[in-house]
């Protein structure tokens, strides 16, 4: 095993959030029932020509700068031919030899440190309807709402040598299209789909090896099992004096094995030429430019931010840079109350906390940035306590109120007057004689009593820094 | 140039064609002639010539990202010929 | 025979704005013509008696209310070349695969017809998938020709062509990819017009060779053709290839024709005087030129030198685009189903074998062939090169030389059925004239210039600019002017 090295690079198919078909005026909505986001482009009717969607080209173009690439200022789409019965037209409209980007890169972080993955091209392309095969009869339905949904297709450099890296490379995409704002990253839902090439070589081999593709890897999850198993089963292969075969694999995860896909009825041969029904592509420099006028600070750009300016845990920026809602939310909470510590440990703890309790996500948080910023502000300034500061925090996921009203509201402000505190802390010694002997004759772990009594008493409202500072005179005395 | 009645046989089943013995000759003898009478490009020198793609040289022809009215599914339904649970229906696929 | 049939669209539009007539009496004098003559020339697929007649009564009522204010087609009877897509309306393109397809929706260049009052007779029968320069290859039988039923009226747009020969329609509409207007227009005496690539939508138009095809319109005389032309030209959104350029009252434009073409260069490309073609077109055309010195124009040999290969590059760029664009016709959204399929492949292969007539699949295979690996290069991508020089000679030319071409439409006038159909090669090759303007997407006008001895109809055809069909369209004009020989008044021997 250890004489071995794996070299992987990754397809990654990425479903693009237009509204209407990459080249036609059905919705590309999902969950609609079979068939019913088709029209006579998308059907392939005899004399229907497909037209560009704009936005498409935006997007791709916009992923192209987030993830360094060169933008090609001609690009031609092309008909890509096989015979399936959920692609209409007989052929793909994808890209061929003028893909839209080129020669890109994305950092990735993994086990602490920073590795750069090449891309070799992004491009255009559109997506295949649904079949579904039935068990219980002959025969397979095809659905077409998906057929013409835009999708670009983001082609690594053969870099990946794991696993981890493969995964971790995948994460990276996701969470620069969400912050994009050019595709939903849902994997169930197939908005992002790999497939992964992969081969091994004994370490200091020059050859790459004989590639394998393996489809169908639509989790993190299984991206990284199939990889996993897939290097293994090769040196295995090799090892025990084998051959390894150039073939399609598929991921089956209840098996957790990859296994040959049977081979098909039609030999690729796909005949790749530039489609006649479409022009050229011409982009200029003021395209671009506007394109990126409209690129968000990216994942990578907001964690250095966060780590450098902040000095947050590393863990941490993490959290906060994985979406964009989380790291603009804390950007807006920071900016109104400057404790970005202490607001990273309120969203990634209590926050996170309840959002996952209750099932939901930022985009329905009844918390607002604003809120939660004057909640820590409440407490920096000593207004409540950090404990208090948890039942205000519950009031405010539940009613959505302002926590200084929440505070006003209940009575929640924090008693910092001393005679109050002197007098709670009377009334709990004439109350307990007998602790107070204890702590007399030595035994000072009462104190704490003490302190839960007065808390009790004050419905936990007493500044406990002072109330420490006022027990400790008035028992020592 | 002459091509084999495999490679037509290839061909046929790449376009999804199927050709009895008779058709399979005949279309082997045609497309040879075909093939050898377009030979003739090849004598003529194209080195940096840009190859035709629209005639009139246009670029960039785009539609805005707007949804417009699906076809109706009844209308769909019309002119297939096995509709099924809504979908188009086919013997199955396999593989 | 109603007498109404043999006037022009112009007379028709007078009559019907004058009461005369009305649009109802058009259509029903079409229609009988259509079913006294139908089983003799086979030109129409479809006969839309019902829908004319809704439509003409239609037209009737906005003629009476718009009067002269009303689009110049308002119940003007038109047919339609089947591989055109009418909502509605069977669309077959002569082929078995399909066979009883009614669409759902309509193409552009129909609905600019319609949206002007137009009132649609039928669809006409063709060569399967437009692929075909006699009609041979349609899958619903052989179109005669008018001028002799034992020949061939060309194709592919035959049935288009024989409907308005023969007093069927006044108009129709047919599709040109390497000659489909023009060469038919030529064998059944009419005036043909290919517009310039782009300059009429092609949404809607069944792809068969989707860098080549063009809608155009067919019409016994020039004006008509150019009225007719005019209505359904026009950027279309929903074609990328369809170009935003002015579009003139082309009408208004040759009637400002005042009897002189001076100024104008006419070039007479060397190349296309070649060995096989008959002595009696060679003569008709170069008889036709000293018309237009006649009026003044000068007449220049020119060159263009890449013709011969025209041909070769056309069937490697056609047949490459048509085996990609018949692709869809796979049995599983419309069209035609091999019943009996167990397995999906057996499925593909037997309705598409089945569907397709020996043509379709000839230039299926070809196209399959010259796009696969390791051929592209040789063959698809060389021959898109060699269509650049093609293009450059015209360009040249017009930059040098001359404004509009002159050539013979085809090398021969009708051939008799069944005379070429045992050699696919032969039968290529008599597109020599009309195949290099298609490649280079230029405008080509067919009118008639002669009658060969044994009474058949010569052509004559006019290459221009891209974008010319103003100035093409007077050119062409002129000679009909200046020669006065005109088909539609020919038009009654052939009743």
């Amino acid at each position: 095993m250890k004489d071995f090295e794996a070299v992987i690079g990754l397809e990654v198919h990425v479903q693009l959030a237009t509204h209407s078909k990459i080249f036609a005026v059905s919705s590309t909505k999902s969950g609609a029932e079979p068939n019913t986001f088709t029209d006579p482009v998308t059907l392939a009717l005899p004399g229907c020509l497909p037209v560009l969607n704009k936005r498409v080209l935006d997007f791709a173009i916009k992923l192209g700068l987030a993830t360094n690439c060169k933008i090609m200022r001609e690009s031609i789409l092309a008909r890509k031919h096989y015979h399936y019965p959920d692609l209409p037209k007989g052929y793909q409209i994808s890209q061929y030899d003028k893909p839209i980007c080129l020669a890109g890169h994305v950092n990735v972080r993994v086990g602490g440190d920073v590795k750069r993955i090449g891309l070799t091209r992004i491009h255009l392309e559109e997506d295949a309807g649904k079949s579904v095969h039935l068990d219980a009869a002959p025969i397979s339905l095809v659905d077409l709402n998906r057929a013409g949904v835009p999708l670009v297709e983001i082609v690594s450099e053969p870099d990946i040598r794991n696993a981890e890296e493969a995964g971790a490379y995948m994460r990276q995409l996701r969470q620069i299209v969400r912050y994009l704002d050019i595709c939903d990253g849902n994997m169930e839902e197939g908005s992002l789909r790999c497939d992964a090439n992969v081969s091994v070589r004994k370490i200091g081999a020059t050859e790459f090896g004989t590639k394998v593709e393996i489809k169908n890897l639509n989790s993190f999850r299984y991206v990284e099992k199939a990889i996993d198993y897939e290097i293994e089963r090769q040196i295995g292969v090799i090892t025990s004096g084998g051959t390894i075969v150039q073939e399609t694999r598929l991921w089956d995860d209840v098996s957790g094995e990859t296994r040959s896909m049977r081979s098909k009825e039609y030999a690729d041969d796909y005949r790749y030429f530039p489609d006649p029904d479409l022009l050229p592509l011409i982009v200029d420099d003021d395209w671009i430019d506007n394109v990126r006028k409209t690129l968000p600070e990216l994942p990578e750009q907001a964690y250095r931010r966060f780590t450098n300016t902040y000095k947050l845990d590393p863990y941490i920026v993490e959290l906060l840079t994985e979406e964009k809602l989380v790291s603009s939310y804390f950007d807006q909470a920071v900016s109104l109350h400057n404790n970005p510590t202490s607001i990273a440990n309120w969203i990634t703890t209590e926050l996170f906390g309840r959002l996952n309790k209750e099932g939901t996500n930022l985009t329905e948080c009844p918390v607002s940035p604003e809120n939660l910023a004057q909640l820590v502000k409440l407490i920096d300034d000593g207004t409540i306590s950090g404990k208090i500061a948890k039942t205000v925090f519950d009031e405010m996921f539940e009613t959505g109120g302002s926590p200084a009203h929440i505070v006003e509201t209940k009575g929640l402000r924090q008693v910092s007057d001393s005679g109050l505190i002197r007098e709670a802390i009377n009334a709990v010694i004439t109350a307990n004689p007998e602790q107070v002997q204890s702590y007399k004759s030595g035994k000072t772990k009462v104190f704490g009593f003490f302190v839960g009594q007065v808390m009790k008493d004050t419905q936990g409202k007493v500044n406990p820094t002072l109330l420490n500072e006022l027990l400790k005179k008035t028992l020592d005395s | 140039m002459a091509i084999t009645e495999e490679t037509v046989k290839k061909v046929a089943k790449l376009s999804c064609l199927e050709l009895n013995e008779e058709e399979l000759h005949k279309m082997k003898q045609q497309i040879s002639d075909i093939l050898d009478y377009v030979e003739q490009l090849s004598k003529i020198p194209t080195e940096g010539v840009k190859p035709t793609s629209h005639v009139h040289g246009v670029t960039n022809a785009f539609r805005d990202d707007v949804v417009k009215e699906s076809l109706p599914v009844e209308k769909v339904q019309k002119i297939a010929p096995d509709f099924r649970s809504g979908s188009f229906c086919v013997p199955k696929i396999i593989g | 025979m109603n007498e109404l049939i043999k006037l022009s669209v112009l007379e028709m539009r007078d009559g019907l704005l004058t009461g005369n007539f009305s649009s109802v009496d058009l259509a029903k004098a079409h229609l009988e013509e259509i079913k006294a003559t139908n089983s003799t020339y086979n030109s129409f697929l479809t006969v839309t008696e019902e829908l004319a007649l809704s439509q003409a009564a239609a037209a009737d009522v906005k003629l009476s209310l718009q009067k002269s204010n009303s689009p110049i087609l308002t119940g003007i009877p038109v047919a339609i070349k089947d591989q055109l897509v009418t909502e509605g309306v069977k669309t077959t393109c002569a082929s078995k695969i399909l066979k009883g397809f009614i669409p759902p929706y309509n193409c552009t260049a129909v609905k600019k017809l319609l949206d002007d009052g137009a009132v649609i007779v039928g669809k006409t029968n063709q060569d399967e998938f437009a692929m075909g320069s006699s009609s041979e290859n349609s899958a619903f039988g052989v179109v005669r020709n008018p001028w002799d039923i034992e020949s061939v009226p060309g194709g592919s747009s035959s049935g288009s062509a024989v409907a308005v020969a023969a007093g069927q329609a006044p108009l129709s509409l047919g599709t040109d990819t390497g000659g489909s207007i023009r060469q038919p227009a030529s064998f059944t005496g009419i005036v043909g017009v290919k517009p310039t690539y782009g300059r009429v939508s092609r949404y809607g138009a069944v792809a068969f060779a989707s860098s080549l095809d063009q809608i155009g319109p067919f019409g016994r005389c020039v004006e008509d053709a150019a009225l007719c032309l005019r209505a359904i030209a026009g950027k279309d959104k929903r074609d990328s290839t369809s170009m935003e350029v002015p579009v003139h009252d082309y009408l208004h434009e040759i009637k400002k024709f005042d009897g002189h073409l001076k100024g104008l260069r006419i070039g007479l490309p060397k190349e296309y005087f070649i060995p096989g073609m008959d002595k009696e077109v060679e003569d008709s055309i170069r008889q036709s030129l000293k018309t237009y010195e006649k009026l003044g124009a000068e007449i220049v040999e020119i060159s263009l030198p890449h013709t011969e290969y025209a041909i070769a590059v056309y069937y490697i760029v056609a047949c490459a685009e048509a085996s990609s664009n018949l692709a869809r016709y796979d049995g599983v959204r419309y069209g035609y189903r091999y019943p009996e399929a167990q397995t999906l492949s057996e499925m593909y292969e037997k309705s598409r074998s089945l569907g397709f007539g020996a043509e379709v699949k000839r230039r299926i295979i070809l196209g399959t062939y010259v796009l696969s690996a390791g051929y592209y290069d040789a063959y698809y991508k060389k021959a898109q090169q060699v269509r650049t020089l093609v293009i450059n000679d015209f360009k040249a030319a017009f930059v040098n030389n001359c404004d509009v071409i002159a050539t013979p439409v085809s090398p021969t006038t009708a051939f008799k059925i069944g005379e070429k159909t045992a050699d696919p090669l032969q039968m290529y090759l008599g597109d020599v004239f009309t195949v290099p303007c298609s490649l280079a997407g230029l405008p080509g006008v067919s009118i008639p210039c002669g009658l060969d001895s044994k009474n058949l109809p010569i052509g004559l055809q006019l290459i221009g600019k891209p974008f010319s069909e103003n100035a093409l369209l007077k050119v062409a004009y002129s000679f009909g002017k200046e020669t006065k020989f005109d088909t539609s008044k020919v038009i009654g021997r052939r009743f």
